[in-house]
């Protein structure tokens, strides 16, 4: 019991709840508009922009989601309509990466006071690691990411379901595609302090095909995949709390996979189902 | 701060003594035959890779090589085994996943990216259960040439021939499979099959690239050769050799690089294919921009 009351926990709790809150909400659009591939190279991105910021001598977070934002743009941007093409991401995530290895070893090799760490906790998470201001600013950048997208749902949703359409009723399906890319760097680097860089694509997509798996009715989904989503971050920390030899980010990876392959058992996959993601 | 230490090599322009030197070290013989082979492998199994437009989940298969490798740090076996038992076994499963009929692509890539992080999940538990690997996870991740034996290079050699064996076998029905799978489905070529055989080809070819390049850095040697070729000449066989030739060069210029700089091997080979990469566009544009002639036409491009 005395783990859950220690200040490293709660601050973990509040910071991953609502990190967890911003990842069930733009992971299920992200889903329903195929571009996880994005999250995918965001999280590569990353590990690059937190090292090279501690390559450089600067707070770790100012790279994160400079490189994030940045990245959520610059893919928007030379993608046809803000749906960047899987050969070119692939290519340049490759080198991105590289890159981001080179810097790590830049900053364990020249900066005397170097965490040896540093690189690991970028990359696998460090949540049971936040203080007071982290999670502060923390909070205070998922609540943004929520409240943002919640505002540009409606249009959103209208823009991933028939993009045609929309664009022809007026709606600035690009505009709405870049915003959203920039959300989903926001939200990646969120999501890279509490379970890392690499497993943060898993906190995007696995509580967003749940929900997909269980309703039809995209508001609903929507709402389910925040939920699913905290419920699963509750659950990690608790067991990574209770059994120490478990890393946090392993706990909530693990929850997060198993709703996820639960959700195929509770529903054999019904034939033909015209979900609103086929629609 | 980009100097490398006073006990690390220094390059001479004289390049016959530099090689001389480099390969009078047993670890860089194997590290350059394993890099040939791992290049060759990948490269032309990447090529259809780039062609059937499955990066995302040749990009999987690559994250499953690295709860493979840790697993079988962690029980004290060759990591060779971890690569490619790990990579197959995660390319069959992806072959089950994607059930026929329904391509409904939104849902499989949230099947894939969860798959993914969690086969990271779990090689971060191993790593931090074993907890006696030096550099933590980097070296798995980003690639190192050090500490090759000889029976890992001869092990690379026999997957990689094999690999390459049943790609000449396929190759011609499923260059068409990837081209119109439903006409070729129509004509009867058993795409389904291909498709399965195919994924087990990339898991080897994977498994092969991560022990070189590291887990992480895959893409250097399967996807960005390919996507270079694939911009410079429309003509199969021809982009299919030339990614061969792309990737050997960015391997062994990168352990070259790698040799004489502190970097990790990774970053060189991706800095290398990548730097081939930007020329192609930049030369297919110059190319376009004068003119001359209509530019060959990139068939992984259509889309």
């Amino acid at each position: 019991m005395s783990t859950l009351t220690q200040p490293f926990f709660q601050h973990a709790l509040l910071a991953g709840t609502f990190i967890a809150l911003a990842a069930g909400l733009v992971g299920y659009f992200l889903v329903l508009r195929a571009q996880i591939f994005t999250g995918d190279a965001l999280s590569h991105v990353a590990f690059t922009g937190a090292m090279a910021a501690l390559a450089g001598g600067y707070d770790l977070r100012l790279g994160l989601f400079a490189g994030t934002v940045g990245g959520g743009l610059l893919l928007g941007g030379i993608g046809r309509k803000g749906r960047p093409d899987d050969v070119a991401i692939g290519s340049v995530f490759a080198w991105i990466l590289g890159l981001g290895a080179f810097f790590l070893t830049v900053y364990t090799t020249s900066r005397s006071g170097a965490q040896g760490g540093a690189g690991t906790s970028v990359l696998f998470g460090s949540i049971f690691g936040l203080n007071a201001s982290q999670t502060l600013l923390a909070v205070l950048i998922a609540v943004a990411v929520c409240a943002a997208l919640l505002v540009i749902a409606r249009p959103l949703l209208f823009a991933t379901v028939d993009e045609a359409v929309a664009a022809a009723r007026g709606v600035p399906v690009r505009a709405l595609g870049l915003g959203f890319l920039a959300l989903v760097g926001a939200c990646a680097g969120e999501a890279t302090q509490a379970v890392g860089s690499l497993l943060l694509l898993g906190l995007l997509a696995a509580p967003a095909g749940a929900a997909i798996r269980l309703t039809d009715r995209p508001f609903r989904a929507l709402g389910l995949s925040a939920g699913l989503a905290v419920l699963e971050m509750w659950i990690g920390l608790l067991l990574s709390a209770e059994v120490p030899t478990l890393p946090p980010s392993f706990a909530i990876m693990a929850t997060a996979t198993a709703v996820y392959g639960a959700t195929f058992l509770v529903r054999p996959a019904r034939a033909g189902r015209a979900g609103i993601a086929e629609a | 701060m980009l100097l490398a230490d006073a006990a690390s090599p220094v390059f001479s322009w004289n390049l016959l003594t530099d090689f001389q030197e480099m390969w009078s070290y047993p670890f860089m013989v194997n590290a350059f035959r394993a890099g040939a082979i791992v290049a060759v492998v990948s490269a032309a199994v990447g090529w259809f890779m780039v062609l059937r437009r499955q990066t995302f989940a040749g990009h999987t298969l690559s994250v499953a090589a690295f709860p493979g490798a840790s697993l079988a740090t962690l029980l004290g076996v060759s990591a060779t085994f971890g690569y490619f038992g790990f990579c197959v076994a995660a390319a069959l499963v992806i072959a089950l996943l994607r059930r026929k009929g329904r391509d409904s692509g939104a849902e499989e890539s949230a099947v894939t990216g969860t798959v993914q992080a969690f086969a990271l999940a779990c090689g971060f538990l191993f790593i931090t259960l074993y907890k006696g690997l030096l550099s933590g996870p980097e070296s798995l991740l980003f690639g190192s040439f050090l500490g090759i034996t000889t029976g890992q290079v001869t092990v690379l050699a026999v997957v990689g021939a094999l690999v390459l064996a049943v790609l000449a076998l396929i190759g011609r029905p499923l260059l068409f499979a990837s081209v119109d799978p439903e006409v070729a489905a129509g004509r009867g070529v058993p795409v389904r099959l291909l498709a399965t055989v195919f994924l087990v080809l990339l898991g080897a070819a994977t498994a092969e690239a991560g022990q070189i390049t590291g887990t992480l850095l895959v893409f250097a040697l399967m996807v960005v050769p390919a996507a270079t070729a694939q911009q410079l000449t429309a003509r199969p066989g021809l982009s299919l050799l030339l990614a061969v030739l792309i990737a050997l060069a960015s391997c062994w210029f990168g352990l070259i690089a790698a040799y004489y700089q502190p970097y990790p091997l990774g970053f060189f080979v991706t800095a290398f294919a990548f730097g081939g990469y930007v020329l192609a566009h930049l030369g297919r544009a110059v190319h376009d921009l004068l003119g001359r002639g209509r530019g060959p036409l990139a068939i992984g491009s259509a889309a």
